[in-house]
């Protein structure tokens, strides 16, 4: 707790200023020869996939460490990162669907990729649903951790499946890389970006933690006052 | 040996004999298959074009609704507590529940499987092929089922959050048998499709069980 209380808002400092600098520096790049003003989703839309598939490695070393040293810390690490994840996933999904309408014209396509993002929404959301439906803590915190390993021996399988399901059926994907590959002007502010989404998610997840920790305090209080 | 065959048996007996059986699960996959031409319309050539890809995601379907009773009813009358004190690990319990799943409802189902995909346009040279990815994919149905099944032990709501943790799981299957048949309608080599799916259900076969077992063991702990 001492060390969350001040790397907390360090990170969102940090978190806040580099986010500044990535956003000015992409508003000031140029724009896409092709894409035009909307390559700039690029800037939110790259860091928020990365992180999604980020957080779940998260999740799934928590769950881990919870299930096999029964560390009540790890457990709370693991419930706290599960909505932050899904959360970066569904804005990876919904920029994407906003990039997507001008330059594919279409909100959503079959691709591959989009597929298996939305199959990893699929499993941030079965963790949250189990977890939220075990009335026991402790049979919540294992159930979750054995569901959340689970995904992480199934979610590499899902990745490649959809990949070679893709392929098979389009030959020419709409995926196509248009324009040419990524100039400094565009990879400057994307590394900014994702590295103030990094450490927003690490501020975010500290004050997760601290709180799911504080609640069970509060909650083993409680009990304590109810039994004198 | 004889512990674990006097297991299958009794898993057989009571998915087989308890509540309808495999002729629910059944009538649900004949339901399922009704729906399909009733929502796309009944044009011949626009059904037959994904008969037997609608015939597959019904199947995987009808395997998710038999899945609640699998450790459901065990874990409520005390049956699953004697179990974990049987000198039979665990870990073969839960294989042979799901093994038994399989045969109670998964064998039949793959046997209904061809006759709802002709039914609804398929050709008839698909049959072989269709039992096959059916045979297959419904042990890994079963198993990966299984998970879901032993995880949401003692959840409110337990059906709905089975169906909500095995969806997922089920892509790859479906992905693979579902690509096999596609191949095999248009003439295009199938044997991949068919190999990946029967790779997937071994290793759900082969580290299903270790994930039942140990969610079991936690409901019960």
């Amino acid at each position: 707790m001492a060390f969350s209380r001040w790397a907390a808002p360090m990170f969102g400092i940090v978190a806040v200023l580099l986010a500044l600098v990535g956003l000015w520096l992409g508003f000031a790049a140029p724009e896409d020869y092709q894409q035009g003003d909307t390559v700039r989703i690029m800037f939110v839309h790259v860091p928020a996939a990365w992180l999604s598939m980020f957080v779940y490695a998260c999740l799934g070393g928590a769950s881990f460490l919870s299930l096999v040293f029964r560390h009540a810390l790890a457990d709370a690490a693991a419930k706290a990162a599960a909505p932050l994840g899904a959360a970066f996933t569904v804005l990876a999904l919904a920029t994407g669907s906003l990039w997507g309408r001008p330059m594919w014209g279409a909100w959503w396509v079959w691709d591959a990729r989009l597929t298996s993002v939305l199959v990893l929404l699929l499993f941030y959301l079965a963790y949250m649903a189990l977890r939220a439906s075990l009335d026991d803590e402790a049979k919540a915190a294992r159930a979750g951790a054995i569901l959340a390993l689970v995904g992480v021996v199934n979610l590499p399988i899902v990745h490649w499946s959809v990949n070679w399901w893709n392929t098979l059926h389009q030959g020419a994907s709409v995926f196509r890389k248009g324009g040419p590959t990524m100039t400094v002007d565009y990879l400057y502010p994307l590394l900014l970006m994702s590295l103030a989404f990094m450490a927003a998610f690490g501020a975010l997840w500290l004050v997760r933690i601290r709180g799911e920790v504080w609640r069970r305090r509060a909650e083993a209080a409680a009990l304590r006052a109810a039994r004198r | 040996m004889s512990r674990a065959g006097a297991l299958l048996a009794r898993e057989v007996a009571l998915a087989w004999g308890k509540g309808g059986g495999p002729l629910v699960t059944l009538g649900f996959y004949v339901g399922t298959a009704t729906l399909l031409p009733l929502a796309t319309g009944p044009e011949p050539a626009r059904l037959a074009a994904i008969a037997t890809g609608m015939a597959w995601v019904a199947l995987a379907l009808a395997a998710l609704l038999s899945l609640e009773r699998l450790f459901e009813r065990d874990f409520e009358d005390g049956a699953l507590d004697l179990m974990v004190l049987s000198p039979v690990p665990l870990e073969l319990v839960c294989a042979l529940k799901c093994l038994g799943q399989w045969i109670a409802t998964g064998a039949p189902l793959a046997l209904a499987a061809p006759l709802a995909a002709i039914g609804l346009g398929a050709k008839p040279e698909l049959v072989p092929l269709i039992l096959a990815c059916a045979l297959v994919g419904g042990l890994a149905f079963a198993f990966t089922g299984g998970i879901g099944a032993a995880l949401s032990l003692g959840a409110r709501r337990g059906g709905l959050l089975t169906a909500v943790i095995v969806l997922p799981l089920f892509v790859p299957p479906v992905i693979f048998g579902g690509a096999a048949l596609d191949a095999f309608a248009s003439g295009l080599p199938w044997q991949a499709g068919l190999a990946l799916l029967g790779a997937y259900t071994a290793a759900a076969v082969a580290l299903g069980p270790l994930a039942m077992a140990a969610a079991c063991r936690n409901a019960l702990s």
